[in-house]
């Protein structure tokens, strides 16, 4: 898919393509958005500005109208705000910790690995939606609540996946020149495991970012997520999701903003520059 | 067209990462009579191994035969098309790999696999390949040919697996086989055995061959010409009676130098009363459950002692499994031992490093076979020197830079390597780098496991050589582990031999003509020499290689 983009060119020592800058600056947009959002939009998001319901795209209201006449361009915008925010802390906590414990299991190795990946085994069983569920009906729905929640879902996943890599490491000779040494646990999974696997990693983490977003998209869809009149682009669809008939813009333009932000993370994670190691250019 | 292969003006490109394009093969041209073996000899990337397969018209990913011919048989490889140069793979052409237990596919039987060929081009009904198959077996010498067919591959040896592999190139009935360095992997005294058989085989069916190899003794015993390559070109094509004994070309000559026995340092020789700097006793240990005696059930190091002196080297030989390389990894306590006591410096070491203190794991250092490994690839050079010197020594970052500077020197490598990144060494300076780091530590011991085993014959005798001059300046001992003979002669003052876990012998390097055990003669027999008859005229005690060969 990606690989048929254009030829690749370099720039400072690394070569790159087309659809990884185009996924970059996608991405980019949607940050400096979710950044500067309250300056940026024309109205208010709890304002009434439109004397229809689900009005179409028109001067002053570029994207519409929601399903109580609010402006939908303020909506979005708004919306990137939370999606990316909590995507973002929930994916930061999930690998930090998932990553750190993995290798910390493949270098340490016996009882705490057994303990370690058994438990995280019976975490990853559990369905996530239903994990979300139990948790925001436990103890109710807020922005720390739900980025925990979405962290926690995510730690398993991460884990695995650093165990994996760092096991292979592992059984390198350096780590053994490293431990005979007398090397710490915390040099060796710093200093020797991390660099080795940071790629994949980095990797990792983008990859469990779209699925963070999809899944908070999905919490909120179902209502579990933000509560009224704070609304992520999962929340703008299930409340606009009765302009479906009408092929209202207010229930697309969210649809398309996670589309787009999910697919350019891929894309990007596909297309990262590569170090060009023939250095006798 | 008089000769079965004429390749002119061979020419491939490859492209780098940055797009640029290398010439690897600058122009070489190669002239195969039929039924003649000619013999590809280099240092790694002197572009033996992509000569030698672009005779099958194939050029490694990223490489494009860009100019030049490949005729073969008639037929110009390098203007085929792919199609047509699949029909002649198999049937004129076959190659054997260097690594064959990593070509052969692990879920289906020997036979199937050797066959295979017959089946792909239509050669001849499945129960005449199988018959033809057993007889194959039969003249490469392999035990049990009609029975080896039904096992998997990993029921057979490494050496009855290379064999099998030139079953299979040889079942099309090939006009030309190529052998990618087929014995490097082997014991030397299993490779006598394949190159006997390869050799026999070849003659009989008066098949030409393409032996690639950086192993001048091994090419002198199987090889009529010699091709000698060097950054793409040929420097030096003879007879294998003119190469070895009228050298013309400078590279040739250091390759055959590589081969002569060296003088030995003479020690000043410490007085007998010398204290031991590490003695083990009845050392014992192994793999698998611990039973009631406290023993593991497979003990791959058995009650081994040895004693090395300050100052003086020991070597340690023997084939692949017989627990050298535990054995180093029980002095280093990479594996603690089950049994048995390491004194170290006059000091009871613990028998795991983690318990050891951090002067005793200072003063012992061991260097691994395989940079590509031993050092970490995410770290530059200097990083990686600098860190036993920030460790042990709590130096400072100008003092530690100042050091990695002196380091380098110490084993010969410029300066300017150190913001280099391993892949972007050769073999031979990731070994020197692999060796600074074990010095970085200031060691009185450095156990050497294998250490040249992967470098080609003449960066090893260059490492030798660096080892022997830093032994004189700083007065280090080494435990040298190999299964090289000559390398182990050129550097030890007493060299113990290991069979199956146990010590058969310890003998100095002047009696090495006489040595006691049986396994040791068998093995020190089984060096090959230049001589290009020693193969021929080779007896060996049938009994001795029943007892201890692994055919």
């Amino acid at each position: 898919m990606a690989r048929v983009a254009a030829s690749p060119r370099s720039l400072l020592g690394h070569s790159y393509n087309l659809v990884g800058v185009v996924a970059a600056l996608v991405i980019l947009a949607w940050t400096l958005i979710a950044i500067f959002a309250p300056a940026i939009i024309p109205h208010s998001i709890g304002d009434i500005v439109d004397d229809d319901y689900f009005g179409p795209m028109r001067q002053g209201l570029w994207l519409g109208s929601d399903y109580l006449g609010r402006d939908m361009l303020s909506r979005v915008l708004m919306g990137a705000r939370y999606t990316v925010g909590i995507s973002l802390a929930a994916v930061a906590i999930a690998c930090f910790s998932g990553v750190v414990l993995g290798m910390v299991a493949a270098v340490t190795g016996g009882w705490l690995d057994t303990c370690l990946s058994r438990f995280l085994d019976a975490m990853n069983s559990i369905p996530s939606k239903l994990f979300g569920l139990v948790v925001v009906a436990a103890v109710g729905s807020s922005i720390p609540a739900l980025i925990l929640t979405l962290a926690v879902i995510y730690i398993p996943g991460a884990y695995r996946f650093a165990r994996a890599l760092a096991v292979n490491i592992n059984t390198m000779d350096f780590m053994t020149v490293a431990r005979v040494r007398g090397e710490s646990t915390a040099y060796l999974i710093g200093s020797e495991i991390l660099p080795n696997i940071i790629r994949p990693v980095l990797a990792d983490f983008g990859l469990r970012f779209v699925f963070i977003v999809l899944l908070l998209s999905g919490l909120s869809f179902l209502g579990l997520g933000l509560q009224p009149p704070l609304a992520d682009w999962g929340a703008l669809v299930r409340e606009n999701i009765g302009g479906l008939p009408f092929a209202a813009p207010a229930v697309i333009i969210p649809s398309l903003a996670i589309a787009s932000l999910t697919i350019s993370v891929n894309l990007l994670i596909d297309n990262l520059p590569q170090k060009i190691r023939d250095r006798d250019t | 067209m008089t000769n079965l292969v004429e390749v002119r003006n061979l020419r491939i490109e490859a492209t780098t990462d940055a797009g640029r394009i290398v010439e690897i093969i600058k122009g070489v041209s190669i002239d195969i009579a039929d039924g003649e073996i000619v013999a590809l000899i280099g240092e790694s990337g002197s572009g033996k191994t992509t000569v030698a397969l672009s005779l099958m018209g194939y050029a490694r990913p990223g490489c494009r035969i860009t100019g030049g011919e490949i005729n073969v048989n008639g037929k110009n490889m390098a203007a085929l098309s792919e199609k047509q140069r699949a029909k002649l793979r198999g049937t004129d052409i076959a190659y054997v790999p260097q690594s064959a237990a990593a070509s052969f596919n692990p879920s289906s039987t020997i036979m199937e696999q050797v066959i295979e060929v017959t089946r792909i081009h239509g050669l001849m009904p499945p129960e005449q390949a199988r018959k033809r198959a057993v007889e194959l077996f039969r003249a490469l010498s392999l035990p049990d040919p009609e029975g080896i067919g039904a096992r998997y591959p990993h029921q057979v040896s490494g050496g009855q697996l290379q064999r099998l592999s030139a079953a299979m190139a040889l079942i099309g009935d090939p006009k030309l086989v190529i052998f990618d360095e087929p014995t490097t992997a082997l014991d030397v005294t299993t490779q006598i055995d394949v190159l006997k058989a390869f050799k026999a085989v070849m003659r009989a069916g008066g098949i030409a061959g393409v032996y690639v190899s950086h192993d001048l003794a091994v090419v002198a015993q199987i090889a009529d010409h010699i091709v000698v390559l060097k950054g793409g070109e040929v420097q030096e094509t003879g007879t294998t009676a003119q190469i070895l004994s009228a050298a013309q070309h400078p590279y040739t000559r250091e390759l055959l130098a590589a081969f002569e026995p060296r003088p030995r340092q003479a020690h000043a020789d410490t007085d007998a009363g010398a204290k031991p700097l590490l003695r083990i006793d009845n050392v014992t240990a192994g793999y698998g459950a611990v039973r009631d005696n406290g023993l593991p059930l497979i003990r791959a190091v058995d009650s081994v002692s040895l004693v090395v002196e300050k100052g003086r080297n020991l070597g340690i030989i023997g084939e692949s499994g017989c627990g050298k390389s535990t054995l180093a990894r029980v002095i280093a306590g990479i594996h603690p031992a089950a049994a048995g006591d390491i004194i170290f410096d006059g000091k009871e070491l613990q028998r795991a490093a983690g318990k050891r203190g951090q002067d005793q794991l200072r003063e012992m250092q061991i260097v691994f076979q395989y940079a590509d490994t031993a050092l970490n690839p995410a770290k530059p050079v200097e990083d990686i020197i600098a860190r036993p010197l920030a460790f042990y020594h709590q130096l400072d970052r100008q003092a530690r830079s100042k050091r990695v500077d002196e380091l380098l020197d110490m084993v010969r490598l410029p300066r300017t390597l150190r913001y280099r990144r391993p892949s972007e060494l050769s073999g031979g300076q990731k070994q020197r780098v692999n060796f600074a780091r074990a010095l970085a530590a200031g060691p009185k011991l450095i156990i050497c496991d294998e250490i040249t085993s992967a470098l080609d014959t003449v960066v090893a005798a260059a490492v030798i050589d660096l080892l022997k001059e830093l032994q004189r300046e700083l007065g280090l001992s080494y435990i040298f582990i190999s299964h090289d003979l000559s390398v182990v002669e050129a550097i030890c003052d007493e060299i113990m031999v290991m069979y199956n876990g146990q010590r058969v012998e310890q003998i100095t390097p002047d009696r090495l003509q006489a040595p006691s055990h049986p396994y040791s003669k068998l093995l020190f027999s089984s060096v090959p020499k230049l001589d290009p008859t020693w193969l021929d005229g080779l007896v060996r005690d049938p009994e001795l290689v029943s007892q201890y060969g692994h055919r």
